[in-house]
């Protein structure tokens, strides 16, 4: 066959790994659980390098007048911190949680398009390094995670410290925008028979919803950087007044995609928490309907509110007052979230472990963070709020005490799904306790700081100032959060050594991925399992807990009492190899070297416009030998069938 | 090799189905994207154009785009029925009508340097959405180009014209969005 002819002409110097053990399976993998894996160990450690610059900043801080960084390195760390926790810490995070639970959750074997999701890691990681690597050359990003106009252009900012946060972010957004086409088709098309859309964990459609988003969102700031990047590198005017360029422009477009990507951030959280509350108040999810179109509205809302981060640009009363409207409504679905996980827990037989507690932090943190929103949703209040540490603290009120929050409750609630292993309660404990604390103790003090008027993104502020005692205990709040970090990792490693051994169900949860054995096999789910019910687990296991109030279904069949046999965890009864040597044996997509080749000839190719055109021409023909190589390789090889 | 690869995915599933949603994603994608893009006119130099901006050059453009996809279609219904000589006949104009537009803009561009160049407020514009566009054309001619290549010994049947038709949605695309960079920049008028 002509197509045959075509696969064995492609140059393939590299044989295809094989091996599922060893350094080259998992830099070839296209597991999805591999990859979550090296999504969640990638962005930890983004996240002590990003904790790292954090605390520089407090030690700068701590002390009036005080000189321990100079104002140009300051810049650069707190650019780093926001770049680096937002977008190589919080997303990737939300990700690793993605690339494990969407197909464990929806009952599938793999992603859609399993390469495609080996390219989006290796993608991100290469843009994680790539945009961290200006330190290397002292050049790293100093405009603000926002990079506003004009501040970024050519005349202003020299160097390539803004080029490397342009091209950085514009790898990444590759990378997710990858991601989320992977995962919108993974969980249109991959669930189980049976799981309707209103069957789906409430952690799928936050899932679904932030795809949604990316989907829509990050081609905008791909476009505000291609212009950026213009006006840098090249000749064209956006953003440059004097020649006719329009600055404002650059703020509608960044927030335009900023304001989504608020939601982006949050709603994997919101998600994890909606898992973790019922299984540990030993309650179904109170309004399970409210929940998942909450979170749809704040998505949709969330495209109509971006003016609000740009009240005193003056865009005129009209106009203000619309999106001080649009931003105040937005805070009806999150209440409604609020008080649907309230109802979640009033009443249930609460059991408080790390899981659970930081998922009751979140909610905690989470409103604190929402009332602070709300008051500057309100114009003329912003506008004595704005660029001050008020607003710092809001934000990190919503993204650690929310989305950090959120994720490390994941962390605690699915580890033994993960590794097998449970994480040690007690130091679960003092880690949530000390981050719990430490995390107010640092954010909680900048309310006062910033409605005293203490502007943001200063390197230093006179001892006259008042702000110094503050300062010092918001400094010791830092270093609290850092202990608790300190903590996690201590138990990690204990754990890793030896941890309690957990079963298939530990938590007496709800969800598919509860159903099949810890670890999990690579393979998922022997058989593709039936879908009856919303927490279809749940039901499978404790029958009589649901059957009336689902008794029309019943009728109808649908929701056949199971067996006793049938709720065993199937692996018990059917060994892989009985299966295997059936008909319908269980086919894995091979591991491949092309996503990694083609993802690093891309970074490479950004990384090399700051440099000469012919290595420019290198690292484009590195790319298309990393995509034609794609394209020619079979899924599988074909001598593995049989 | 379609028959092969969907044994090969994990449950059985109809690898079509997948492709097909996937790139209706990409193309719902880079739609948000070109919207983006668009809203820069608007911006930055608001709805003035200038007085030499060469209407039939624009028009031309416009022209030679729209018909390259019915012969776009042409081809896709061609493999579609397996016949191949026009299947060939077709690919080939579509990319020469590709090429030409190519061409054109970049004669425009040689003219267009002269009255505004792009440190100029409507050449900031036109430089970046003609170039950027351009740049969705060429991908689409070397798509179309591997389509030829791989086609031209009947590898794609009736049965199996997916990337034929994932190509010309590409082509389609591309078309649809100078459909909206067209007015845009040459006729809006203060």
């Amino acid at each position: 066959m002509a197509q045959e002819a075509v696969i064995s002409t492609f140059p393939n110097p590299f044989p295809r790994p094989k091996s599922d053990t060893g350094i080259w399976s998992w830099i070839t993998t296209v597991d999805h659980k591999r990859i979550g894996t090296m999504y969640g160990i990638s962005a930890f450690m983004f996240f002590l390098v990003g904790g790292t610059e954090a605390l520089i900043m407090r030690l700068q801080l701590a002390r009036a007048d005080s000189d321990l960084v100079s104002p140009e390195v300051y810049n650069q760390l707190f650019t780093m911190h926001g770049t680096t926790m937002i977008f190589l810490v919080v997303m990737p995070l939300s990700a690793a949680f993605f690339n494990w639970l969407v197909p464990l959750m929806i009952g599938a074997r793999d992603v859609a398009f399993p390469r495609l999701n080996a390219f989006s890691y290796w993608t991100f990681l290469a843009g994680g390094l790539l945009i961290n690597l200006s330190f290397a050359f002292n050049s790293a990003p100093n405009a603000g995670w926002f990079g506003y106009a004009n501040l970024t252009e050519g005349a202003y900012a020299l160097g390539n410290n803004t080029t490397f946060w342009v091209i950085g972010l514009q790898v990444l957004g590759i990378a997710s925008l990858a991601a989320a086409f992977n995962f919108l088709v993974t969980i249109i098309n991959l669930r189980a028979p049976g799981m309707s859309f209103m069957k789906m964990p409430v952690f799928i459609w936050m899932a679904l919803i932030v795809q949604i988003l990316l989907v829509l969102a990050f081609p905008v700031i791909t476009v505000a950087l291609i212009e950026l990047q213009f006006d840098r590198l090249y000749l064209t005017n956006f953003f440059n007044p004097d020649a006719g360029g329009e600055p404002v422009y650059w703020q509608h477009m960044f927030w335009l995609f900023g304001h989504p990507e608020v939601y982006i951030l949050i709603l994997p959280a919101m998600g994890i928490v909606s898992e973790v509350l019922p299984v540990f108040s030993r309650k179904p999810l109170f309004g399970y309907p409210f929940v998942v179109f909450a979170g749809a509205a704040i998505a949709f809302m969330g495209f109509f509110v971006w003016s609000h981060h740009m009240f005193t640009t003056g865009l005129g009363p009209a106009a203000t007052s619309a999106f001080a409207l649009s931003t105040m409504a937005i805070a009806v679905p999150t209440g409604i979230k609020i008080f649907n996980w309230i109802g979640t827990i009033w009443g249930g037989q609460i059991k408080l472990n790390s899981a659970m507690l930081f998922s009751i932090g979140f909610v905690a943190l989470f409103i604190v963070g929402g009332l602070s929103g709300v008051s500057h949703a309100s114009p003329p209040t912003d506008a004595q709020q704005q660029d001050t540490y008020y607003i710092v603290a809001h934000f990190h009120y919503v993204l650690f005490g929310g989305s950090l929050f959120g994720l490390f409750s994941g962390v605690y609630y699915w580890w033994p799904k993960f590794t097998g292993k449970f994480l040690s309660e007690k130091l679960g404990k003092i880690h949530f306790w000390l981050m719990f604390v430490g995390m107010n103790l640092t954010f909680f003090p900048m309310h006062w700081l910033g409605l005293d008027g203490m502007p943001r993104r200063i390197f230093t502020y006179g001892g006259d100032s008042g702000w110094e005692r503050t300062n010092e205990w918001i400094t010791v709040g830092a270093f609290i959060i850092a202990l608790s970090i300190l903590v996690f990792m201590i138990n990690y490693v204990k754990t890793w050594r030896a941890g309690t051994v957990a079963g298939a169900d530990p938590w007496d949860a709800r969800t598919l991925e509860w159903s099949i054995p810890s670890p999990v096999p690579v393979y998922n789910f022997v058989k593709i399992p039936q879908v009856d019910a919303l927490d279809d687990w749940w039901v499978k296991k404790y029958p009589e807990t649901v059957l009336h109030q689902e008794s029309h279904d019943t009728d109808s069949g649908q929701l056949a009492p199971a067996g006793a046999e049938d709720v065993l965890p199937m692996q018990a009864r059917v060994s892989p190899e009985e299966l295997l040597g059936e008909d319908h044996g269980i086919h894995l997509p091979d591991k491949s070297y092309y996503p990694l080749i083609a993802a690093l000839g891309l970074a490479f190719f950004g990384g090399s416009l700051m440099s000469a055109w012919w290595l420019t021409l290198i690292a484009g023909l590195i790319m298309l030998y990393g995509v034609m190589g794609w394209i020619f390789e079979p899924v599988n090889d074909p001598e593995d069938h049989h | 090799m379609t028959t092969a690869v969907r044994k090969a995915l994990p449950q059985g599933l109809d690898t079509g189905t997948m492709n097909r949603l996937g790139l209706w994603l990409f193309l719902v994608s880079d739609a948000s994207f070109f919207l983006a893009l668009i809203s820069s006119r608007f911006f930055v130099v608001r709805l003035e154009t200038p007085e030499d901006v060469s209407q039939i050059l624009g028009l031309g453009l416009t022209i030679l785009l729209l018909v390259s996809s019915l012969t776009a279609y042409r081809a896709e219904v061609a493999a579609e029925h397996g016949d191949q000589a026009n299947f060939k006949r077709y690919i080939i104009a579509t990319m020469l009508m590709g090429i030409l537009f190519l061409g054109g803009v970049g004669f425009e561009w040689h003219e267009a340097y002269k009255h505004f160049p792009p440190s100029t407020g409507y050449g900031t514009i036109l430089f970046t959405l003609t170039g950027v566009h351009a740049t969705h054309v060429f991908s689409g001619v070397l798509l179309l180009g591997f389509i030829y290549f791989k086609g031209k010994n009947g590898a794609y049947g009736p049965d199996d014209y997916y990337p034929v038709e994932a190509a010309v949605k590409w082509w389609h695309f591309v078309d649809v969005a100078w459909v909206f960079i067209y007015p845009t920049l040459y006729l809006v008028q203060i």
